[in-house]
């Protein structure tokens, strides 16, 4: 059995917390500029140049790439043959979004559904695990803002809907959100499971890398489809107008009950920020 | 491109048209959601606001802390719908401008109508970049609000655009009218 000491868990995620508010990720700063070229909207290309601008400044001045710094949302991956010392690897993922929320001037966006009072330093935070073998431990952290979050659905479709059912779902869900979700977005799709492992794997699908192919090739057939409809709905880098909607669309599936067809439709704005912690 | 200087008059944003590129330069307040729901309670309840909406900008947003020697963190505008319940309230007070993004409510295209308003578009997710054009910032009202509290800033050439003007057109639903492909 490996040991980790519950304080390396806690700085090194506090580490890549603060990182992912400030430093936008290669793949997103090649979507830009691949969006960049295929905008055919002068309002389009002004928003997409406006975006590699502010990640620079953020970048240089260490500034946020965008005031929502998000929920703090976590998906441990843990080894059957790895502990934490010292302590509970929740109470680690809480304590560092504290700190790094606090230290790096991020902005607390967890609150009181009803009363709407600020938890004040962005707990508690949002945690999936998944047992695997080894002794290893390894953490994607994602800073999830509400605007996007705002936008995504869950449904329960009929099996007859098929493929097409879902096409038309995901991209009428984007086409209902115009600009609200700051595109150009990333689409995450999660088929099949349950009502909520539908929307688990939807969040995870937006941690693919941007301009990733799906590994298999009917839904990687889907992601393209999909792209290219969204892509035609004109709502354009900042809902402007424009021909650059969504950078990506990722799908994730699994099976699912005979008599249901669930999916879900998370949507990322493009300031999709997240780190990979491995120990 | 076009200038606004807050105190703003009607005629001012009568004159401006969906599309138009404005800077803003000088005193903008910041609200969202509990602001305006804080707002529109003390209108209820004819209590005083913590500032004068009369020839007003609102800048819908929440920004980060403000580090050491900076006047302000990310600075993006977050997204409007929210505010929708409420904003016809404020316009009927003689706001004249309100800075967010995503499309507006029929009730609040109306009351800008019908009172003279404009809707201003800021790019969303571009924090690092707008929070440039701001050079101060002081927390006005509801300070308990932590990030949603009410601040004045000053700004400088705080750069938006015309979305929705005073005359019913919606840069949004043209321009993606445009683009849009079948």
């Amino acid at each position: 059995m490996r040991s980790i000491p519950y304080n390396t868990i806690k700085e090194k995620v506090k580490a890549a917390i603060m990182e992912a508010a400030f430093i936008a990720g290669e793949d997103l700063m090649a979507g830009f500029k691949r969006g960049l070229e295929q905008e055919e909207s002068p309002l389009g290309k002004e928003t997409l140049n406006q975006l590699i601008e502010n990640a620079e400044i953020a970048r240089k001045e260490r500034i946020p790439l965008c005031q929502d710094t998000g929920l703090a949302v976590f998906f441990v991956e843990m080894g059957d043959e790895v502990k934490v010392e010292g302590g509970l690897l929740p109470d680690a993922l809480n304590e560092a979004t504290r700190e790094a929320y606090g230290e790096a001037y991020l902005r607390k966006s967890a609150c009181n559904p009803f009363t709407r009072k600020n938890t004040g330093d962005n707990t508690p935070v949002i945690i999936h695990y998944d047992i695997v073998k080894g002794d290893k431990l390894h953490i994607t952290f994602c800073a999830k803002g509400g605007g996007s979050e705002n936008m995504s659905r869950v449904t329960m479709l009929r099996p007859s809907d098929g493929k097409k059912g879902i096409e038309d779902f995901v991209v009428q869900r984007v086409w209902e959100a115009q600009a609200n979700p700051c595109p150009p977005v990333i689409v995450g799709v999660g088929i099949g499971g349950t009502f909520e492992r539908a929307a688990l794997i939807a969040k995870k699908a937006l941690l693919e890398p941007i301009g990733k192919k799906n590994p298999d090739p009917e839904l990687a057939e889907m992601e393209e489809r999909m792209l290219k409809r969204i892509n035609n709905l004109g709502i354009g880098p900042g809902g402007l107008g424009g021909r650059i909607t969504a950078l990506d669309v990722h799908v994730k599936m699994e099976p699912c009950h005979i008599a249901s067809l669930p999916l879900a439709v998370n949507i990322n704005c493009h300031s999709s920020r997240h780190a990979e912690i491995d120990f | 491109m076009k200038i606004l200087k807050p105190p703003v008059k009607r005629e001012d944003v009568e004159a401006l048209e969906a599309g138009d590129k404005v800077l803003i330069t000088g005193t903008i307040y910041t609200g969202r959601d509990a602001a305006h729901k804080r707002l529109v309670d003390l209108l209820d309840s004819n209590k005083p606001l913590p500032f004068d909406v009369d020839g007003s900008i609102i800048f819908y947003v929440g920004p980060t802390p403000s580090p050491p020697g900076r006047p302000i963190g990310a600075a993006g505008p977050t997204t409007s719908y929210r505010m929708d319940a409420y904003a016809p309230r404020l316009i009927e007070k003689g706001l004249r401008g309100m800075i967010g993004k995503g499309p507006r409510a029929a009730e609040v295209k109306d009351a800008m109508k019908k009172y003279g308003c404009v809707y201003l578009g800021a790019t969303g997710g571009a924090g690092a970049l707008m929070a440039q054009a701001v050079k101060k910032a002081e927390v006005i009202a509801f300070d308990d609000l932590g990030p949603e509290a009410v601040r004045k800033l000053e700004v400088e050439n705080f750069p938006v655009i015309v979305i929705n003007d005073t005359k019913g057109n919606d840069l949004y639903i043209e321009n993606v009218k445009k683009y849009k492909r079948e």
